[in-house]
């Protein structure tokens, strides 16, 4: 008996909701069941055909369209709830409390059972929504409170905070439900109530979710400002007298808001979903809080839209994990393409920078070789000549380079004509390639220059340090590093190196 | 009513010895969680293990235990992979990346659970969460004794957890603490992060399978947090969270029985009782940890406010005694200078008074010589402090008494012949007043 409790109690928290096609009555209906039937209704007959159908035109028409009043009353709620999930998700995430919702979703449980328990005492019925809701919100708030209790009392981080509330909490639901079970044989089934109901979404659940989600967008917009600097920097908006507690205090209650309204209409896993996915995938968008918060709540709106379509279109796909795949979907193409963070945007750029790195390293290479040889011939004329050859081998071993990786660069150059392969298979440099590689030195050695004299570098260290900074150095930086070296250059526009250049190959 | 009289050593014992494993089991990885900041992933595997469960039962089509387990397991690891991956590819914070993964894959099984129900019906509650309650009832034979399996399986995930911790305690600790220096020793902190996630994805499953997921997700945070709280030392702490793991399976299931009693109900679930006294326990050690517990440092703050304010009396007392030597002075007087309450000034002064500071006449108090000397020190500290904050520290004289009067309190013997070198043995402070010799 206990242990059939327990499994269903533990399922039915997961609370997820079906949209289990009812050919006979809806075609494409979104009727919902709860996950705990799952069992008991694939032995009926309804549900024996799970295979996915393409849908009809007439089913295309019908949910694009929105002719269903069903249909159209779950699309628009899972919209509206995405779209609330997504505003609150974006300050949550930012918070490093991303999975507030999980710790505050199961914090309900033992608020649910104690209305339940405790209404017949005030001659309230323990069953009425009402009740069950008040209890699971004041139980919500405990939870909150809890959650402020470990991480502002103790040294323990958020996500202990979060564990520690969301398991205890859970555990202490678990044991109030099952006593709750022995005072009334009705109470089972009373989670369903709160993970979620048997019946479809109705209009009333719908402008349930709709007037939470509007006055949690109003409270937001109310005090964005504060909230930002909650996110960003807590000590700064202590310092500047914010009262830090109480912003905590508001944003974990709108969290409550959100998740009992969702808990009620969707059930736990996908509310938690909402309430991450879209945060999380907005944030490979945009820097801006901003625009962050508007993209989260599309995202999140999209998802909800989306996945109660594709339900409705293709039969015996549940709604709930529906949306949450779309999410998920859209979170993953985030992460790919995201402009802001995405993992391409990232890659592009790290590659571009280092074939720039490339760029600049052969060319100084090469400039620096050719320097070292006309020292070397003791020539009295002090300008370079371009039709000295340089060897490849020679090139190598001045750096850590595949020939590869030196060949593919070299070809690159050649093709942008700063530099000729010889007869003797040789390199030299063009005269815009000379100009190209004599500019580079000369920032480099300008920086290595800069370090020596100004902040007291040895001279045996500075080519390294030179080398990581030489490729991101600006014009102006350039200009301003000239006007204070200008003593220490030579007119002949390069300074010389401060240090003897070690990276000399063989060059015949 | 029910109550411990039907307490059963062959089944009670059981089962208090199953939450016991299972929590000792959970609690020993549940320490580098905590310090990696993953404390919800027990959580998270326990939701994500389901598409596991739906693979495992298309491929084998039976609802035998073994694939279902290897599934799990390997969902489990995969869940930990993924979040790791997500985090370090996307840049995103560890709790997020782990909301989308778990949530993605719960989805994920729903939809091939719903998908495979029309080839038998796949409950995975009843497959898979098992319920601490049932331990006794499924035993096998081991050198003539009936053990419950579930005692088994989980005897075995404690011992090789213990092993492990202990066989890999500096590679652990390091790679927890310090990932970077643990790779440039040559310790491979991503390969120790894997490590660790295969062995909480083992146990979570084991734990599931054998008494439930309550417990094991609470056992994998809150002994640990209680014992973070209690001390700086991770081996101590270890130690600690697996003791405190396995006193709270024991109340949990005493309390299981009690409890409801109380209340006129029967007894109630079992680990749900016991991740309810894990909480009572992290309670109880936030309250009273030595070093930062809420009351300690309530209690700590009370004793030195005290302290501050029995001093400054004496010290008020030792001036006005300085310009009318021998004067008697009411109680309404110092609290006059002092703004105290009176009840606490009363009892402190009465508290002076037994330690022969003050003689108590029939109109106030009077400093005797042993208090002429404690207020001696204290003014002493006081206007060396101001002497030293003006001629060394170019404080403003008009600034100097509120930090010295701060100081004062901390300043013993040493302390003042230092000032006293300092400031080259002044004779009176900025204000003029003389400085009481030692």
């Amino acid at each position: 008996m206990t242990f059939l409790l327990l499994s269903l109690m533990w399922f039915t928290s997961f609370g997820f909701q079906f949209t289990v096609s009812d050919a006979a009555e809806f075609p494409v209906s979104a009727q919902l069941v709860d996950a705990a039937n799952l069992g008991s209704f694939a032995a009926t007959d309804t549900l024996t055909d799970h295979s996915l159908t393409w849908p009809t035109w007439s089913e295309w028409k019908k949910v694009l369209f929105l002719r269903q009043y069903n249909t159209r009353v779950v699309m628009l709620g899972t919209m509206l709830l995405g779209m609330a999930g997504g505003i609150v998700g974006s300050f949550t995430l930012l918070r490093r409390r991303a999975l507030m919702g999980d710790a505050l979703s199961h914090a309900t449980l033992p608020g649910v059972g104690l209305a339940f328990l405790l209404a017949p005492m005030l001659g309230l019925d323990g069953k009425s929504l009402l009740v069950l809701l008040t209890g699971a919100s004041l139980s919500g708030i405990a939870g909150v409170v809890a959650i402020l209790y470990v991480r502002n009392f103790t040294q323990l981080k958020e996500d202990a905070a979060l564990g520690i509330v969301l398991s205890v909490f859970f555990g202490a639901g678990i044991s109030i439900l099952t006593v709750a079970q022995q005072r009334a044989g009705n109470a089972a089934g009373l989670e369903s109530f709160i993970y979620g109901k048997t019946a479809s979404m109705t209009s009333s659940d719908a402008m349930l979710i709709g007037f939470s989600g509007l006055f949690v967008v109003v409270v937001i917009g109310l005090i964005f400002k504060e909230l930002t600097l909650l996110c960003f920097d807590e000590g700064f908006a202590g310092s500047r007298g914010y009262p830090v507690l109480l912003l905590d205090l508001v944003l974990m209650a709108l969290v409550v808001i959100i998740t009992i309204i969702g808990l009620q209409a969707v059930g736990l896993v996908l509310m938690i979903a909402l309430l991450v996915i879209p945060a999380a995938a907005a944030r490979f968008w945009t820097h801006d809080l901003k625009k962050m918060t508007l993209i989260s709540a599309g995202i999140g709106g999209a998802g909800g839209l989306l996945g109660a379509a594709v339900s409705a279109l293709l039969r015996n796909l549940p709604s709930g994990p529906m949306i949450v795949l779309v999410c998920s979907s859209l979170f993953f193409v985030s992460m790919l393409l995201g402009t802001a963070r995405g993992v391409l945007v990232r890659v592009i750029r790290r590659q571009r920078l280092n074939r720039s790195i490339d760029h600049q390293h052969l060319l100084r290479g090469l400039y620096e070789l050719l320097e070292a040889r006309t020292s070397e011939n003791r020539s009295s004329s002090k300008t370079l000549s371009t039709t000295t050859g340089i060897a490849f081998t020679a090139l190598l071993s001045i750096r850590s380079w595949s020939s590869f990786r030196l060949t593919r660069e070299i070809e690159r150059c050649r093709h942008a004509g700063f530099l000729v392969r010889n007869a003797d298979a040789s390199l030299s440099l063009t005269d815009t390639g000379l100009a190209e590689a004599r500019r580079l030195v000369h920032e480099h050695r300008l920086w290595e220059l800069y370090l020596i004299t100004h902040a007291e570098v040895a001279p045996g260290r500075v080519d390294q340090s030179a080398d990581a900074i030489e490729h991101v150095l600006e014009p102006e930086l350039i200009a301003r590093l000239e006007n204070l070296l200008r003593q220490d250059l030579e007119a002949k526009g390069v300074a010389p190196s401060p240090h003897p250049i070690e990276s000399i190959g063989d060059a015949s | 009513m029910s109550g411990l009289s039907t307490w059963s050593w062959s089944y009670d014992g059981w089962i208090v010895l199953a939450g016991i494993l299972c929590a000792v089991a959970a609690s020993l990885p549940g320490n580098f969680l905590l310090l990696r900041r993953m404390s919800l992933l027990g959580d998270a595997i326990s939701h994500a293990i389901l598409p596991g469960l739906a693979v495992a039962f298309l491929i084998s089509e039976s609802r035998s235990s073994f694939p279902m387990f290897a599934g799990a397991v390997v969902v489990g690891i995969l869940t930990a992979l993924f979040t790791e991956w997500i985090r370090n590819f996307g840049d995103v914070d560890e709790g997020a990346s782990m909301g989308v993964v778990f949530t993605t894959l719960f989805a994920l099984g729903l939809v091939m659970i719903v998908q495979a129900a029309d080839h038998v019906d796949l409950d995975p509650g009843c497959v898979l969460y098992g319920a601490i309650e049932m331990t006794p009832l499924d035993q096998v034979t081991i050198a003539g004794f009936g053990v419950p399996r579930v005692v088994v399986v989980l005897g075995i995930v404690t011992l090789v957890n213990a092993v492990l911790v202990l066989l890999f305690f500096k590679e652990l600790k390091l790679s927890a603490f310090d990932p970077a220096l643990s790779t440039t020793v040559g310790i491979r902190a991503g390969w120790m992060h894997y490590f660790l996630m295969v062995i909480v994805a083992v146990t979570a499953v084991a734990s599931f399978e054998s008494v439930g997921n309550i417990l094991v997700v609470a056992m994998f945070v809150v002994p640990p947090a209680t014992a973070f709280l209690l001390t700086q030392r991770l081996h101590v702490m270890i130690l600690i969270s697996a003791l405190i793991a396995a006193l709270s399976a024991i109340l949990g299931h005493v309390s299981a029985i009690l409890v409801p009693g109380w209340f006129g109900f029967q007894g109630t679930s079992t680990s749900g009782m016991m991740a309810l006294c894990a909480g009572g326990l992290f309670f109880v050690a936030s309250l009273i940890a030595p070093r930062d517990g809420v009351l300690v440092r309530i209690v700590r703050r009370q004793k030195l406010s005290l302290r501050i304010l029995s001093e400054d009396l004496i010290a008020l007392l030792y001036r006005m005694d300085e310009r009318r030597p021998g004067c008697v002075v009411t109680l309404a007087q110092l609290r006059a200078v002092l703004f105290s309450g009176n009840w606490i000034s009363s009892q402190l002064m009465k508290q002076h008074a037994r330690r022969n500071h003050v003689e108590t006449t029939e109109s106030g108090f009077r400093l005797t010589e042993s208090g002429r000397r404690l207020g001696a020190e204290l003014v002493r500290s006081h206007r060396l402090w101001e002497q030293y904050l003006v001629s060394e520290g170019g404080v403003a004289i008009d600034r100097i008494h509120g930090q010295a009067e701060k100081l004062e309190h901390f300043t013993g013997r040493d302390m003042r012949d230092k000032l006293e070198q300092e400031t080259s043995a002044p004779v009176t402070d900025p204000h003029g007043s003389p400085i009481p010799p030692e």
